[in-house]
């Protein structure tokens, strides 16, 4: 046995076959399926279930595919085909549109068909592809499937009529987030997803990351509206004051059909203050503040060498995930608020104060890439503070309803005192930016210098789990990043068995961080994401500081508020308390 | 290695097998139809013979069995329910044979055995299922003790040599599986599939519940020859008496050594065995749904390639055989290949047992040698269509099959025959059709079971059929349109062709034979708005003819007073209030009702 792994390890070369794609001869990879070999040649074949992050199921039957081998022509689904030698394949004759066709029309027959009332209209598969094929009208009838819209969460919204069961959200919150909220249910016709036993989703373990509603392909999973609600707030005669997260700036022109990547900062602050903003803050800035906070408590607990690993706590997905799931090991999360939640608590203190205002005539709107943060400001620790939260896709659709012809803005700069902020929170928006910031701030603490060296690009990228051993003042610091909630729970067992390595984890819910949040702009792949990282990164270098503890909006704020690095009205205003929620 | 005879009392089996006694079938169509109330008054009658309930010898139609053997002298009686329990008794006590339920003396005389030839039933009704000794001095364990005497590679080469097929459906050869399994290294499974769920289907829980110990006795063959330690009997919970025949056997077999370690005292054959009980969905039948549904997933089939030999239960190589594979592999290596392999045609060997249900006067389990025509299993052993009525055609292998016509009779009993007619072996089932019957119904009927039995994953699937239905639907209500074929055709090709599962792939066989054969049917619903066969309620006209004597009778029964007429006049029925119930047909003394 052993000498025969050896074998297969020494030689890698794959040993290309010859197909016939559409009559054209190609030299492929047999250990490549169809679809993907098509994909490289110029050829997209229509799918819905098939999704790069997702195991395949060959369920939704779309990119079916004609094959012929020895004489023998089938069609099979090119997403679980693989090519041998001498294969003919044919991914668009007669037979194959018909056969789409009538997938389609299946499909229509039992649908919601209210398409400009759909949050996914204009960018919905299935809209796309009946477009594509030209289809009037579905040839079958019958009945539809006619349920209640479950609206009962706070983030997200499931409308079961638009749902084509691809199943695609069922393997992400199964297999990638191993938070098992939904499911098949029922059998046959009747076959719907929702969650266990037809619980709400306000009463199922969903932990509202929204990394669903990404990988959806048309209406039946969208963020839970909220911009009416700010609309009526722009009317209301109080104040109107925005913060924007870190990521929204590298996403938000995506709404306007503008490249992934491209950085809208000074568009969306001028945005923001057209739709009737008085003021335009950065979570930035309370990503900086969240940074000294933490770094502050990491040094403390590795002095100490007490509730190590310490674990980030930006992620709202991933809170409730621990507290559900977890809640033997909550000692381990880290008592910072979010970014959002440290400066949301400002801006209705210290900010109200300064301006003589009190704080309920101040109507806060967070802008944030992701569904979570709506149940976080819902959170009983942190009423009255954000008022509403949008996501980055409803922002878009705000500026839209306003008019507002986004590309043609200006520049503009956030407001003083809460809009200045360092590179450090920057990178808050990707996977390995909340440690890279902490880091920075920690390394220069615990050496009592400031070091050269801020880019820590070992736990940079998109792999899901990337560790790291650094010494800092002649200690050894492992750290661990981990993006998906299915790797989180990995280390979150290690730490339940007493075997964790680290002390220091990043946990972000979603694929990629906060770029990848269940608010940002569809459709969310790997090639867009490493877009929106690089905008990220482009703009941490950009900035004059580059670490938390040196942005001076922030220590003013200490000086003439906060007092102390995680003193006593610091804890009050910065800090929280995580409790145990099983889910029942 | 420990002989059988070491471990169990072979003689005790045998002598309880030979001495004079009585058995009821209780199985669960015989308990069905009474037969455990039959038993509990034949054992409380104070006979001096024992009394003893066994399996189903597969003869449904004269539930409940009972066979008496006294002086030495076997009968087997039909019929014997409690009522009539009290006249058997009283004939056993005179030592007399009571001819009024008498079917015959052995199972050769009677009309429903004749033709028949018993090796997967062949203890089935016969022997205590859960007597290890009379399994024994009935044969059993010889399969095992005889492939013990080989290598495990050539246990698989004779296996290959028995021409033995999948008797599942597929027909795959049970040899060339069991070598993919034995080529792989590492832990591996054997599962026995045992999730019967086509309509008119039972013959896996009847060996399961008659004679549990072969299908277990095939498994462990199975075992010794593909090197698997792990095993799994997968059925329904809604075959109850099946699961707790298993369980129990399960245990009798650890107990005596025969599971477990080291297997007859061989050291490292060791090979244990667990029950899984699914929900009752007809998709876990399908080997990859059953492997999820055994995981505790989801019974949602996936595409293959891999395959079970290389990726089963928990990602391991596994081997899934049919309940009727497993209890022939013990039958074959007990009897010899060389004397198997004379059984059958060419290509399939041995026999098969099948399902006779529907309109047919003798329903049942009838086991014949691969090839037997058609026509003799209706009409030989069934007896033909039900008394008064003609043979229309028959539904061959359940939901997935196919109907075939009297034109199709002389077809032999085999797999790729049946194909090419249009309808497959499957499992085995046979639902007669006579002409009482709707074609256009019966389509329906089908594809409101795969509607509501799709696992709901793949689109063809769970949208075509339901559309299907729905359309088979309108035409039996007089709604269908010309179109409506044409649309039909183009649905039931297009989920034949694109579903991800044999499930799917075969769905529309029903829909597309019916279409072929029974043309006019469709047409007459279709174009004349008119049910050949009465059946279809909707498209029924009642009328009331000239020899109406005005008696009244049909207009007191009518539920929504849609007669009317004066005494002694000519009735006449309000075609728009008629819900075409049936109760004047029904109660006229004249024949005076017309239905059309």
């Amino acid at each position: 046995m052993p000498r025969k792994k050896k074998e297969q390890t020494v030689n890698p070369v794959v040993q290309k076959v010859k197909i016939f794609l559409n009559d054209e001869e190609i030299m492929v990879d047999p250990n490549n399926y169809l679809i993907d070999i098509a994909d490289e040649h110029g050829i997209k074949i229509p799918h819905f279930c098939m999704h790069e992050r997702l195991e395949r199921t060959a369920a939704c039957r779309l990119c079916v595919v004609e094959v012929e081998m020895r004489g023998n022509r089938i069609i099979t689904t090119s997403c679980s085909t693989k090519p041998a030698e001498g294969m003919k394949v044919y991914t668009h004759t007669p037979r194959l549109l018909e056969a789409r066709r009538i997938n389609l029309e299946l499909l229509l027959a039992n649908h919601d068909l209210n398409c400009p009332t759909c949050p996914s209209n204009l960018n919905c598969k299935l809209q796309r592809y009946a477009s594509e094929l030209m289809i009037e009208q579905s040839r079958f009838t019958g009945v539809k499937r006619d349920v209640p819209v479950d609206d009962s969460s706070v983030s997200i919204v499931r409308n079961d009529n638009r749902c084509i069961l691809c199943g695609r959200c069922v393997r992400m919150c199964n297999d990638v987030q191993t938070v098992h909220a939904i499911g098949f249910q029922k059998r046959g016709f009747d076959t719907i997803i929702t969650p266990a036993l037809d619980y709400p989703m306000d009463k199922s373990a969903c932990v509202n990351c929204g990394q669903c509603v990404i990988v959806c392909p048309t209406g039946a999973l969208s963020e839970k509206p909220g911009v009416q609600h700010v609309i009526d707030a722009l009317n209301s005669g109080k104040m109107l004051i925005a913060q924007t997260a870190p990521s929204i700036r590298a996403t938000l022109g995506e709404c306007f059909g503008m490249e992934p990547g491209t950085n809208v900062t000074g568009k969306m602050v001028s945005a923001l203050r057209k739709i009737g903003f008085e003021k335009v803050f950065d979570t930035d800035l309370g990503a900086d503040i969240t940074i000294i906070e933490e770094a502050t408590e990491f040094i403390k607990r590795f002095k100490e060498n007490r509730d190590l690993p310490l674990i980030t706590t930006c992620c709202p997905a991933w809170i409730k995930f621990g507290e559900q799931f977890f809640f033997e090991e909550l000692n381990h999360m880290s008592t910072c608020r979010s970014p959002q939640a440290i400066l949301a608590s400002l801006i209705k203190t210290y900010y109200a104060e300064n301006i003589g205002k009190k704080p309920e005539d101040i109507i806060l709107v967070d802008i944030m890439p992701c569904t979570a943060k709506k149940y976080e400001i819902q959170r009983p620790e942190f009423v009255k503070e954000a008022d509403y939260v949008l996501t980055t896709v409803e922002l878009g659709k705000l500026i839209k309803q306003m008019n507002i012809d986004f590309e043609k803005l200006p520049d503009s700069e956030f407001d003083n005192p809460l809009g200045e902020s360092t590179g450090a929170g920057v990178i808050f928006g990707r996977s390995g930016g909340v440690m890279e910031a902490a880091l920075r701030t920690a390394a220069d603490w615990l050496e009592g210098k400031s070091l050269e060296k801020i880019e820590y690009k070992g736990i940079r990228g998109m792999e899901t789990m990337k560790e790291a051993t650094l010494t800092l003042a002649g200690k050894e610091v492992r750290i661990c990043v981990v993006h998906t909630l299915g790797e989180a729970r990995k280390l979150l067992e290690q730490i339940k068995q007493g075997k964790s390595p680290y002390h220091f984890i990043e946990i972000m819910a979603c694929y990629g961080g906060c770029i990848g949040g269940g608010g940002q702009p569809r459709p969310t792949n790997k090639e867009i994401l490493l877009k929106r990282m690089d905008a990220i990164n482009k703009e941490d270098k950009r900035k004059k500081f580059r670490k938390s503890h040196e942005n001076p909006s922030a220590l003013k704020i200490y000086a003439e508020y906060l007092g102390e690095f995680g003193g006593e009205r610091a804890h009050k205003l910065l800090h929280t308390s995580y409790s145990k929620k099983p889910y029942k | 290695m420990k002989q059988i005879s070491e471990i169990l009392d072979v003689e005790k089996g045998k002598k309880e097998l030979e001495q004079d006694r009585i058995t009821v079938g209780v199985a669960t169509c015989g308990i069905s139809a009474g037969a455990d109330k039959t038993l509990e008054k034949l054992k409380t009658a104070g006979l001096s013979l024992l009394v003893e309930g066994v399996g189903c010898a597969g003869s449904c139609y004269a539930e409940p069995i009972v066979t008496v053997k006294q002086n030495g002298l076997l009968s087997i009686y039909g019929y014997v329910t409690e009522d009539k329990a009290d006249k058997l008794i009283e004939s056993i006590r005179n030592s007399q044979v009571c001819e009024e339920m008498l079917l015959g003396h052995k199972l050769e005389d009677i009309e429903f055995y004749k033709k028949q030839l018993r090796i997967v039933m062949k203890n089935c009704g016969f022997i205590n299922g859960l007597s290890l000794e009379q399994y024994a001095a009935n044969g059993g364990f010889t399969g095992l003790a005889n492939a013990l005497k080989l290598q495990p590679s050539q246990l698989i080469e004779e296996v290959k040599r028995s021409k033995l097929r999948g008797r599942g459906g597929a027909g795959f050869l049970t040899g060339m599986k069991w070598g993919f399994l034995a080529a792989k290294q590492g832990r591996k499974f054997i599962v026995c599939n045992g999730d019967e769920g086509d309509p008119g289907a039972f013959m896996n829980r009847t060996v399961m519940e008659s004679d549990p110990f072969s299908i277990i006795e095939g498994m462990i063959i199975a075992s010794y020859a593909t090197g698997a330690k792990e095993g799994i009997i997968y059925t329904r919970t809604e075959y109850p008496l099946a699961i707790k025949t298993i369980e129990k056997a399960l245990v009798m077999l650890k107990d005596k050594g025969l599971l477990g370690k080291s297997i007859l005292g061989v050291e490292g054959f060791d090979f244990d065995i667990i029950l899984k009980k699914g929900a009752g969905a007809f998709v876990c039948g399908e080997e990859t749904a059953l492997i999820a549904s055994v995981m505790g997933k989801r019974g949602h089939p996936r595409f293959r390639p891999p395959y079970p030999a290389d990726k089963g239960v928990y990602d391991c190589p596994t081997n899934i055989n049919n309940v009727g594979t497993l209890a022939n592999i013990s039958k074959i290596l007990a009897m010899g290949v060389d004397e198997y392999i004379k059984i059958g045609t060419e290509k399939t060997k041995g026999t098969k047992d099948i399902c006779l249900t529907g309109k047919v006067k003798r329903t049942g389990i009838v086991e014949v040698p691969m090839g037997t025509k058609l026509r003799e299993i209706i009409f030989d052993a069934g007896g033909g269509p039900v008394e008064g009525t003609n043979f229309k055609a028959v539904q061959i292998g359940g939901p997935s099959g196919g109907c075939l016509t009297e034109a199709d009779l002389d077809l032999p009993l085999d797999y790729e025959p049946l194909q090419n007619a249009g309808a497959i072996m499957g499992s085995g089932g046979m639902v007669v059709i006579n002409d009482e019957s709707c074609m256009v119904n019966v389509a329906k009927y089908f594809t409101a079971f795969t509607r509501s039995e799709s696992c709901g994953k793949c689109t063809p699937c769970r949208e075509g059929n339901t559309r299907m239905n729905e359309i088979l639907d309108r035409i039996t209500k007089g709604l269908g349109t010309e179109q409506d074929i044409k649309k039909l055709k183009l649905l039931a090709e297009y989920i034949r062709d694109n579903s991800l599962c044999n499930l799917g792939k075969t769905a529309p066989n029903p829909v597309l034979s019916t279409i072929a054969k029974f043309p006019e049917e469709y047409d007459a619903h279709i174009k004349e708005k008119r049910c050949p066969s009465k059946v279809c309620i909707e498209l029924l006209k009642y009328i009331i003819n000239e020899k109406c004597t005005g008696c009244g009778a049909c207009a007191r029964v009518c539920p929504t007073n849609a007669i009317t007429g004066r005494i002694k006049e000519r009735h006449v029925i309000e075609q728009a209030k008629c819900i075409k119930c049936g109760n004047c047909y029904d109660i006229c003394a004249f024949n005076a009702i017309d239905r059309k």
